[in-house]
């Protein structure tokens, strides 16, 4: 395995270097065979790598070369391939091959086609390299070029001011976590004296630094997560990041990018087990995130942004089961979501295409019988997100909500089961607008409707058979096979908190029952609402009328952030910039300048341009010369 | 040394004040003669002011090594005195004068 490990993030790199460099006068619109064949080498070396890695005891670490070398600030570009990242590398390349591929249906004809392949391949590279490090500082390195490619791809359409100001919002939103994480990282720098995981989590579990300490390293790591996994407060950019092209949705701001907060906390494990103060911000943070997000789902229009609030939810979920300690259960639930979450985002992209651009859900309705395979695709990802059994989704927020509860935090457990019931209203509130009732289509559109191409219906396909059976991987209790492979990873982590393996009680299928209900109910109220009395989201909006728009402008918190920390820094900015800018820096240089004008205006009369003035000097120069040599 | 030699009449002296009044009256009139052509003939005037300064220091030392420069520099001044020609024809004919004060495209 170490001769092959660096090619799983080079073979991408390499793809982007090509296509960008040839992409616009030379491959064309055949830019998608190389990044396709890229990512599915990568996904072939990375089954490899899951093969040989099962059931190891101690990671494999490759170090290729040292990358800083600074006194006793020592960083290799080193490699790390554990259970977890085996697990993660496997999610990255495998989702991102199909949709990978699907976008070759999804983007075909597009202007900046080898751009959008190019950008594509290097946040793979960008994020197989995220979960491959072996350290922090190379962790904040993925972190952060997998942040400037969704940059680059939010603002994909530059030419409209939307996606523009969408990429630059997402960027700055999470310059703010990112600040916090760098701290971090410093933190653990100055506290262990290294950056590699493996030493670092040696000195923690042996309990070498205290536990103020820790509780500093974690909340400030924390806040990288929340940034890139887009927690409350910090959720606000990805929603707005639905301006990318689908394929982007699906695969940055679904499945992989908004999940490295995820990662990168399970990665950290033992150290946050060492502080559990911190566990419990965690899983607050996260359950008021999942229920915030999910009820601002339910007022949204746009089909993508329904989806976008409820990725931000269903991450909630998962820090939720990072409170408590259910490292094993959060990433299974990173890798059902990525599986039914792409499966969405392509879905809703087909019905998009299908309907040649209109997102809007109001101009929808009565697809069922037009587009059937994107149809039934797209309702196996809604079962799955609902939570229905047998589907990937009822496993994991099952697991998520059993841990939970397991852990005593009745409060979360409460909460979460109302998220539940509501992210399984707002996912079919979103299927019935979309596919029942009557066509409220345009003219035009009306005549265009088209099923997608093959090169979209097949990762749909793969996807949603993906999000029916994967929910298998991760079985309750003894019989999960993820959370067994996972073991090794979290083990000193489970057992500095005293975690133990457990059977399967009465009251756990009692709980399943439970929430398999309240997404029916949820189903069900959606059913009512939006199939059988159409009459009645309007007339309930009507009179919950101040709730209502609460909800729908997201709780005021863009506008918050615009009234507060926007304008302080556009106000502050102005200021500097008229103040400062331009009286002293613009002063000095133009005061410079005036001075020597000023010098040049009174030297010029020297310049008469008549030689005789010259000569005379000449004459004057060489008598003073002489007569002081001569009568000295 | 005396002043008078049987090879030298004339003191040295006056061959001194006289080649001085005409470096003088040379170096006037290039500063204050506005035509380039009695500008030309002033410089030739100071030159020749040093050569006559020459040549009596070459009798008065007794010393053929001045008469050598002399001839040098003659030769060369008639050069010069082509050249300066010539460059007062161009002069001519591009600007129809040679007022040297109308010449100030170098002026700052």
């Amino acid at each position: 395995m170490e001769g092959y490990i660096w090619l799983i993030p080079v073979l991408p790199l390499a793809a982007f270097v090509i296509t960008l460099l040839f992409g616009k006068w030379w491959i064309k619109e055949h830019a998608h065979w190389l990044p396709i064949l890229a990512m599915a080498g990568s996904f072939g070396l990375s089954l490899a790598a899951f093969v040989q890695i099962r059931g190891a005891e101690e990671p494999v670490v490759v170090e290729l070369w040292r990358w800083f070398s600074v006194g006793s600030f020592q960083v290799p570009l080193g490699m790390q391939v554990d259970q977890l990242s085996s697990v993660m590398l496997l999610v990255v390349s495998g989702v991102g091959l199909v949709i990978f591929i699907y976008s070759k249906g999804y983007m075909h004809g597009d202007t900046g086609y080898y751009r959008f392949y190019a950008y594509m391949s290097l946040f793979a590279f960008s994020m197989l390299m995220l979960v491959l490090a072996n350290n922090y500082l190379l962790l904040y390195f993925g972190w952060e070029a997998v942040g400037l490619c969704s940059y680059y791809l939010i603002g994909y359409y530059y030419h409209k001011p939307e996606a523009a100001a969408a990429g630059k919002k997402a960027f700055i939103v999470n310059r703010v976590g990112d600040f916090g994480f760098g701290l971090g990282v410093m933190l653990v720098f100055v506290t262990f004296g290294t950056l590699d995981y493996l030493k670092v989590f040696e000195l923690a579990e042996a309990g070498a630094v205290a536990e103020t300490t820790l509780i500093g390293i974690t909340l400030l790591l924390f806040m990288g997560a929340m940034g890139k996994s887009a927690q409350f407060p910090l959720h606000v950019w990805l929603p707005d990041a639905m301006e990318g092209p689908t394929p982007v949705s699906a695969l940055i701001h679904a499945a992989t990018m908004v999940t490295a907060g995820v990662y990168m906390v399970a990665r950290s494990a033992v150290l946050f087990a060492s502080a559990p103060g911190v566990l419990l911000v965690v899983g607050g943070i996260g359950t008021f995130t999942a229920i915030f997000a999910a009820v601002i789902g339910i007022c949204q229009k746009d089909i993508k942004r329904v989806l976008a609030y409820s990725t931000v939810s269903q991450l909630g979920y998962m820090f939720m089961a990072l409170g408590v300690g259910a490292w094993a259960i959060a990433i299974f639930h990173l890798v059902t979501h990525a599986f039914f979450k792409a499966l969405l985002f392509l879905g809703a992209g087909s019905v998009i295409h299908a309907l040649g651009g209109e997102q809007n859900m109001d101009k929808m309705g009565g697809l069922r019988k037009r587009i059937p395979a994107t149809y039934y695709t797209l309702v196996a990802g809604a079962l799955a997100l609902s939570g229905i059994f047998p589907f990937a989704g009822f496993w994991s927020k099952d697991d998520i909500l059993g841990a939970v509860w397991r852990d005593g935090k009745y409060l979360l457990w409460a909460v979460g089961l109302v998220a539940a019931f509501i992210t399984a209203f707002y996912t079919f509130r979103m299927i019935f607008l979309t596919f029942f009732g009557k066509s409220r289509l345009d003219e035009d559109t009306e005549h265009h409707v088209h099923e997608s191409p093959w090169s979209m219906l097949v990762p749909l396909i793969v996807l949603a058979v993906a999000s029916t059976l994967g929910g298998f991987l991760g079985l309750p209790g003894k019989l999960g096979l993820i959370q067994h492979f996972l073991e090794p990873v979290f083990a000193p982590a489970d057992h500095i908190l005293g975690l133990h393996e457990y059977s399967l009680a009465a009251s756990d299928y009692v709980l399943m029952v439970v929430s398999v209900i309240v997404a029916m109910l949820g189903i069900v109220l959606a059913w009512y609402m939006y199939v059988r009395r159409v009459d009645l989201p309007l007339k309930v909006g009507a009179r919950l009328q101040p709730a209502y728009r609460v909800v729908y402008n997201k709780f005021y918190v863009d506008e918050f952030y615009a009234a507060t920390f926007v304008r302080v820094a556009v106000d502050g900015s102005t200021w500097v910039w008229h103040r400062f800018d331009e009286a002293v820096i613009d002063g000095a240089a133009h005061g410079l300048a005036r001075l020597w004008q000023v010098l040049g205006h009174a030297g010029r009369r020297l310049q008469t341009g008549k030689v005789q003035h010259y000569l005379l000097g000449i004459f004057v120069g060489l008598f003073v010369i002489v007569t002081v040599v001569v009568f000295r | 040394m005396e002043p008078t030699s049987a090879t030298m009449p004339i003191p040295v002296d006056w061959y001194l004040y006289l080649s001085a009044v005409l470096f003088l009256i040379g170096a006037v009139g290039v500063l204050t003669r506005r035509n380039l052509f009695i500008i030309l003939f002033s410089i030739e005037l100071m030159m020749n002011a040093v050569n006559l300064n020459l040549v009596g220091f070459s009798r008065f030392h007794e010393d053929m090594l001045g008469h050598n420069f002399v001839l040098f520099t003659m030769a060369i001044a008639a050069a010069e005195a082509a050249v300066g020609l010539a460059i007062a024809v161009a002069l001519f004919r591009n600007r129809q004068t040679l007022m040297v004060d109308l010449f100030t495209r170098m002026k700052g």
